[in-house]
C-alpha cells in the first residue's frame, strides 16, 4: 500500500487542533509546554466548549499563550492568574475558566492568589506546568527547584540551610477543603502524555459539578534552563524529578 | 488484524527536539540532515513500511506539526 493510499481523510487519526492557531510556538525546542497546551485545546475541542472558556495566561515562559489558543484569553499581573479567574468565574459561572501558569508564577509569586483561590473553594481549573526553574527570565532557582540543583542563582546547588526546602505546593494545595480535584501528570513520553490528558479532561469536567478548584500539575522538563538536550531533559526529569514530584491523583471527588 | 500507517510532517513548523524519535516504537523516524528555514533539522521519515499509525509521535510532539493516518490491512 502506498502512501498515498494510505492519507485519505477517512483514515486521519491525529491531527493538530483547529483550538490551537497556527502560529508556530515561541517555545524552546522539546519543551513540554507546547505538549500541555496541545493537550488542553484538544480537550477543549472534544468537550466542545470552544466559545464558552476563558483562559488566564501567566507571567513567565507562558505569557505569550493567548496567541495560540483560539480561545478568549486574558493576561494576568505576575502571579495573579487565580484572583482573575475568581473574578472571571463569578461573573459568568456558565463558562469554562482556567488558569495557566508555571511554578515560579504560581508557587513564588503568586502563591497568596493560589492558597487563598484554592481555600475559597473558586469552581475553575487550574493547570500548573512545573519545570523547577524559572525558564524565561534565563533560568534562575525557584521554589520548585530540587536541593543541590544548580541554576542561576544557586551555583553551587540549592542548599537547604541558605534558600530552604523545595515547595510541594499541589501536595499543599491538596489538604484545602476548596479544592476537588488535585493530581500530578507528566508529558514526557507519550503513555504520560496521554495519560495527562485524560487528567485534564477531568478537571474541566469536574468544573461542571461546581464542586470547587480542579487543580492539574504537570511535571515538565527546562532544557535550555537545566542545559541539556531535550531528550536528555526528559531522561534528568525521570531521574530527578519524579522521586520528589511522584505523579498520580492526590484527591479525587466522591462518586454520587 | 495489522495496521500500516503514516504521517504528514510540517516541516517548516519542526524544531527538532528528537522526542518524537524516542516516542516511536518501531524506530521510523528520525532527523533529516537537511534544515528548513529556521535552520533545524527537521523530522523526516525513514522507514515508511514499519509505521502502524500509533500517533506516538503526534501525542508527544511539542510543537504540534504530524498528521497520523491509519490503514487496517
Amino acid at each position: 500500500m502506498t502512501r498515498e493510499e494510505i492519507i485519505k481523510p477517512e483514515n486521519l487519526v491525529y491531527r493538530r487542533t483547529p483550538v490551537l492557531t497556527d502560529a508556530t510556538m515561541h517555545y524552546c525546542p522539546g519543551c513540554g509546554h507546547g505538549t500541555v497546551h496541545r493537550m488542553i485545546a484538544e480537550v477543549i475541542e472534544e468537550m466542545g466548549i470552544q466559545e464558552n472558556t476563558i483562559g488566564i495566561a501567566p507571567v513567565g515562559c507562558s505569557v505569550l499563550a493567548y496567541n495560540y489558543f483560539d480561545v478568549d484569553f486574558i493576561e494576568a499581573a505576575h502571579g495573579r492568574a487565580p484572583a482573575i479567574a475568581t473574578a472571571i468565574k463569578r461573573l459568568k459561572p456558565d463558562h469554562f475558566v482556567f488558569s495557566y501558569q508555571g511554578d515560579g508564577d504560581l508557587a513564588a509569586i503568586g502563591t497568596g492568589e493560589t492558597i487563598h483561590t484554592c481555600n475559597r473553594g473558586e469552581n475553575i481549573t487550574m493547570i500548573f506546568v512545573n519545570n523547577g526553574i524559572y525558564g524565561m527570565t534565563g533560568g534562575q532557582m525557584a521554589p520548585t527547584t530540587l536541593e543541590g540543583m544548580k541554576t542561576a542563582t544557586s551555583p553551587y546547588g540549592r542548599d537547604r540551610e541558605i534558600m530552604g526546602n523545595t515547595l510541594k505546593i499541589t501536595e499543599l494545595l491538596a489538604q484545602l477543603p476548596g479544592t476537588c480535584y488535585v493530581t500530578r501528570q507528566a508529558v514526557y513520553s507519550p503513555a504520560t502524555a496521554r495519560k495527562c490528558k485524560k487528567a485534564i479532561r477531568q478537571a474541566f469536567e469536574y468544573q461542571k459539578l461546581g464542586k470547587g478548584v480542579s487543580f492539574v500539575e504537570v511535571v515538565s522538563n527546562c532544557n535550555s534552563g537545566w542545559k541539556l538536550q531535550p531528550v536528555q531533559a526528559n531522561e534528568w526529569l525521570v531521574e530527578n524529578m519524579l522521586p520528589m514530584f511522584p505523579l498520580g491523583d492526590m484527591k479525587v471527588p466522591d462518586k454520587e | 488484524m495489522a495496521f500500516k500507517g503514516t504521517i504528514v510532517i510540517d516541516m517548516e513548523k519542526c524544531k527538532g527536539c528528537d522526542v518524537c524519535v524516542t516516542g516511536c516504537p518501531n524506530s521510523c523516524i528520525a532527523l533529516s540532515k537537511k534544515v528548513n528555514k529556521k535552520g533545524y533539522n527537521y523530522l523526516e521519515m525513514l522507514n515508511e513500511d514499519s509505521c502502524i499509525g500509533c500517533a506516538n509521535c503526534a501525542v508527544i510532539c511539542p510543537d504540534g506539526v504530524l498528521e497520523v493516518y491509519r490503514v487496517k490491512v
